[in-house]
């Protein structure tokens, strides 16, 4: 079994890998949900342009989104510079930068989700809650957000899932550091580009796998909790 | 506590123009399908707007378009029963019972959940999720819900429509108690007779966006120029009637009335219990001489005070019972053949099988009597 044991780079990587996928589903959340509200709800001009623009990781070559990334968020990008001069956040060669990355590209996927789950929301038991005192607000956390937890579970898994694999926009935006930028897909394919790399690489894959299928089977376990609280028949 | 209502709102196509005031006890928004009842009450309750015009509820305004008043509507207190239900499905029956008690102010917590239960009858399905309820079950939640809110006015959407009439059987009586034991008036919408028969005190007839007519609900469902808006099948005259006894060999409850004694299939009532019933026009036959060998049991003495003037083979005539007031329906045929006009002796002759045994009601309750 000496052969499956990871070295510690190896475990850099994976280390890494789940925090910077678990930091970009979680910053993502909230603004997920406002968008997809937004998006789901909202009647004015220009939603459709919103849209676009959410979906945009979606089509673009990863490259490209990576490269607007470093454009805008870089060092010198405006916001970028911004954000580094008034609050102290750098994104570039950071593992910030990779979960940023990584946040963007899982996006359109995670507001896709939520979306799909408040357009089956009856609005008409919003309506009902109104009635009964309950302000937009409360309407919102004690109706809307309950009953779109299943669809708020769906986009956090796909969120974490394409966050996982993200390698395009990330190695063009953060580059490929170990211990900082080099995620799971950035270190095997490191490791093919050497020789004698192949049973890294094969390693990671392995626990790549893993991954996936343990996120897998929780969003099952967690949908179908959530299904049967809302009594689905 | 009084609403009184204004209010203006174009709908594609479709013109709401309606002004009522309803006082209080249950008042029925009785009209055809498409006739405005759903909007009427969708702007009291502040789930749409209205064009222009006034809505109002004791002292308090709601709407006032003209001074740019608009109360949303998780500040008005209308409790409403939708025909849907409407029910939360992520929350147990006791959470959407006391869903809008949380929200209402603490010194005005009135009903308390003990009394809604009992007053329902849903005690034991507290722990239930809506998703295992039955249609019955679920209305009655529903109303119970809107209740505990501490409503000023409660507004019931046809509650009973999507049920069917085992189901409606078993909610009506909890509707009649509401009404008599609970000071909240009522506003209900429904294009079913029989309900408006059984359960209104004040009635108000809308037809195409606009009330055509309102006031007491025996005095508008026996007006004979009504009948093309009220539904001329379904006609017929509301009797207030006690139970005076039973005719156990033959099965029959005896009932009287001032119009005299009637006799029915036997109703499970103990003598003295007061009711309400409805007489349908097409029930009730004329006679000019007292009929002789005839199977059907009632047969009550009256004056014929009023022809109705359409001009097909069908005419409603209006009786009066000493003091009750009666309809019937013959063909002008009939009336031409016994010379009836008003002031004309009749013996109006009603089968005793043609009760509509779903428009038997208990009799107003004091609170609405208005």
């Amino acid at each position: 079994m000496d052969w499956f044991a990871l070295s510690p780079e190896e475990w850099t990587a994976v280390r890494l890998s789940i925090w910077v996928a678990t930091v970009a589903t979680l910053v993502s959340l909230p603004a997920g949900i406002a968008v997809a509200m937004l998006l789901a709800r909202g009647r004015f001009w220009g939603l459709s342009l919103i849209n676009g623009l959410v979906l945009l990781p979606l089509i673009l070559p990863p490259v490209v989104t990576g490269y607007l990334l470093l454009i805008l968020f870089g060092q010198k990008g405006p916001i970028g510079s911004f954000l580094a001069a008034h609050f102290g956040i750098v994104f570039s060669f950071r593992w910030t930068g990779a979960a940023l990355a990584c946040g963007v590209m899982g996006f359109p996927l995670m507001v896709r989700a939520i979306r799909l789950s408040v357009e089956a929301v009856d609005t008409k038991l919003e309506e009902a809650a109104g009635t009964l005192g309950a302000n937009r607000l409360w309407v919102f956390l004690t109706v809307t957000l309950p009953l779109i937890v299943p669809g708020i579970i769906a986009g956090l898994i796909l969120c974490f899932a394409k966050a996982m694999g993200e390698f395009g926009a990330t190695i063009t935006f953060v580059s490929n550091i170990p211990g900082e930028t080099q995620t799971l897909p950035s270190a095997i394919y490191t490791f093919t580009q050497v020789p004698g790399g192949d049973a890294g690489a094969l390693r990671l894959t392995l626990v790549s796998i893993v991954i996936a299928m343990l996120a897998l089977v929780a969003s099952e376990l967690l949908a179908r909790r959530a299904n049967r609280r809302l009594d689905i028949e | 506590m009084m609403l009184d209502v204004d209010v203006k709102r174009r709908l594609g196509t479709f013109a709401l123009d309606a002004r009522f005031t309803a006082g209080g006890g249950l008042t029925a928004l009785f009209g055809r399908s498409g006739s405005g009842k759903t909007s009427l009450v969708n702007i009291i309750a502040g789930l749409l707007r209205p064009d222009r015009g006034r809505v109002s509820v004791g002292d308090a305004t709601l709407v006032d378009c003209e001074r740019g008043i608009f109360v949303p509507r998780d500040r008005r207190r209308i409790g409403y029963v939708f025909q849907e239900g409407r029910l939360f499905p992520h929350l147990t029956v006791r959470q959407n019972l006391l869903y809008g008690r949380w929200f209402a102010p603490r010194s005005e917590r009135r009903d308390g959940l003990d009394h809604v239960l009992d007053l329902l009858g849903i005690e034991a399905l507290l722990d239930r999720r809506p998703g295992r309820l039955s249609g019955g079950e679920k209305q009655r939640v529903a109303i119970g819900r809107a209740l505990l809110a501490n409503p000023s006015l409660l507004l019931m959407d046809e509650p009973l429509a999507s049920l069917d009439e085992a189901r409606k059987a078993e909610i009506l009586p909890y509707i009649e108690r509401l009404r008599d034991e609970s000071k909240v008036p009522i506003v209900y919408v429904s294009h079913s007779v029989a309900e408006v028969a059984r359960l209104a005190s004040t009635m108000v007839l809308l037809s195409d966006g606009a009330v055509a007519a309102a006031g007491p609900a025996a005095e508008i469902m026996q007006r004979l120029d009504l009948f093309p808006l009220t539904g001329r099948a379904e006609a017929g005259a509301i009797v207030e009637a006690t139970v005076e006894g039973h005719d156990d060999a033959f099965g029959l409850t005896v009932l009287r009335s001032r119009a005299g004694s009637w006799r029915l299939p036997r109703l499970d009532l103990a003598p003295g219990t007061r009711l309400r019933m409805r007489v349908r026009a097409r029930d009730v036959l004329l006679a000019t001489a007292a009929p002789e060998h005839l199977s059907a049991l009632n047969v009550i003495e009256g004056v014929v005070t009023q022809l109705s003037e359409a001009a097909g083979p069908i005419v409603d005539v209006r009786l009066d019972c000493s003091g009750e007031a009666l309809l019937a329906r013959v063909t002008r045929s009939s009336v031409d053949r016994l010379g009836l006009r008003p002031g004309t002796r009749v013996h109006a002759v009603v089968k005793s099988v043609a009760f509509d045994r779903r428009s038997l009601g208990g009799p107003m309750g004091d609170a609405a009597d208005v």
